[in-house]
């Protein structure tokens, strides 16, 4: 188990495997994301209380769902980052901050534009709202810690805790809207429970957050590639895949 | 496990276990600051101060809502089910405003104990269904207290 783990660790052996799965990747990515969508926003029944404008929510809830899940990854890789002095796990926590900051900012986008009609405010300071402008910061900010230094070891291991103690947000996210009063409503989805949406309006919100998920994967993939040929490009194997076009 | 990465392990864990427990007392000490609104029965057991811009929220109580026939004035009242606060408020009101909604209004509490709003925000729940469904599900519940007032009928002569 150890040896799969280190071998995981090597920058070559993933630029390998990950070239052979990225399509697909990408392919099943955008056939669930763009039925998830379309079925969503053209094909779902209304909402009886908010009519149309609640159709939003197909995009809100995948990048909102994304926006933390991916902070959840990165502290997992901070930790081996930590640990194990991974250089991979590095490499990945470099490669997705920017797209968990656009997704929190696609998420926080929406949600105003979705509350305006409904609740009838852009914006409020409620629990749920701020922990989510926090998560914001917290992508903006380990994007500029790591800018800041530029000894890579050291960067990685400053961004490493600065990503782990900012987990403690997720959390206070998911569990804003059960512990304080918010006027953000809480979630529809829940783990042991049913959905409390029907099977027309949730079936496409799935798809569309599994779509985004796995299109994240090949975003992933794209810019770790990126990330590792930039670092270990005074390597043999980098040096040869520029010539050949192959690993 | 290598030892020193065991060491570090450990102090990884601590470090967030102690960060944890400290954002969890801040979190809990300030959970009144937290809170976005008190609630009817805060309001009524004077946990709430009077003549500060404040919050309350809740639902609007069936068959509560007042309009003034001249104005904009809206009066009705808030309620948890187990309290009630009486709302007035001038303005317009957003689209999901009706009776039996939740609502968050800004403004102060005065002394008769009446909440002067000078803001109202509709709060809607996590459930969603399609119109078709919603009014399935009201004529159902409608037909079950009908049907609950037939059945007490004969015990009330």
């Amino acid at each position: 188990m150890w040896q799969f783990f280190h071998k995981l660790g090597s920058p070559k052996w993933f630029f390998g495997i990950s070239t052979r799965f990225m399509p697909w990747l990408l392919m099943s990515g955008i056939v669930l994301l763009m039925a998830g969508v379309v079925w969503g926003l053209a094909f779902a029944p209304k909402d009886y209380l908010q009519g149309n404008s609640y159709r939003i929510i197909f995009i809100h809830v995948p990048t909102a769902f994304m926006a933390q899940s991916i902070y959840i990854m990165m502290a997992s890789a901070a930790l081996v980052t930590l640990v194990w002095r991974m250089k991979l796990a590095d490499v990945f926590v470099k490669a997705v901050t920017p797209v968990g900051l656009v997704l929190t900012f696609l998420a926080l986008f929406t949600g105003a534009v979705w509350g305006k009609p409904t609740w009838g405010t852009w914006w409020i300071w409620d629990a749920r709202l701020t922990s989510m402008l926090i998560l914001l910061f917290l992508y903006g900010g380990v994007i500029a810690l790591d800018r800041a230094i530029n000894d890579e070891k050291s960067a990685a291991r400053a961004v490493a805790v600065l990503v782990l103690v900012g987990v403690v947000n997720i959390p206070i996210i998911k569990y804003s809207v059960e512990w304080w009063n918010t006027l953000h409503q809480p979630a529809t989805f829940k783990l042991t429970e049913k959905p409390s949406m029907p099977a027309e309006m949730w079936v496409p919100l799935l798809l569309s957050v599994l779509g985004l998920y796995l299109i994240f994967g090949w975003l992933a993939c794209v810019r770790m590639q990126t990330e590792i040929l930039s670092r270990e490009q005074r390597t043999r194997w980098v040096k040869e895949f520029v010539l050949k076009g192959k690993v | 496990m290598h030892p020193i990465r065991k060491k570090r392990l450990t102090i990884v864990l601590f470090l967030l276990v102690g960060l944890s427990v400290a954002v969890g007392l801040t979190t809990y000490a300030l959970r009144q600051n937290i809170n976005l609104f008190y609630d009817p029965s805060q309001i009524s057991a004077g946990e709430a101060p009077v003549d500060v811009r404040i919050r309350a929220g809740g639902m609007v109580e069936e068959g509560s809502v007042v309009r003034d026939p001249e104005s904009l004035k809206v009066e009705f009242m808030v309620t948890d089910y187990s309290a009630s606060v009486p709302v007035e408020y001038v303005g317009i009101l957003p689209d999901l405003f009706a009776e039996g909604q939740g609502i968050v209004a800004m403004g102060r509490l005065n002394n008769e104990g009446r909440f002067v709003a000078d803001q109202v925000l509709a709060k809607h729940d996590e459930n969603y269904m399609p119109p078709e469904v919603a009014g399935a599900l009201e004529k159902a519940s409608q037909a079950e207290t009908k049907s609950a007032a037939e059945n007490a009928k004969p015990a009330t002569y």
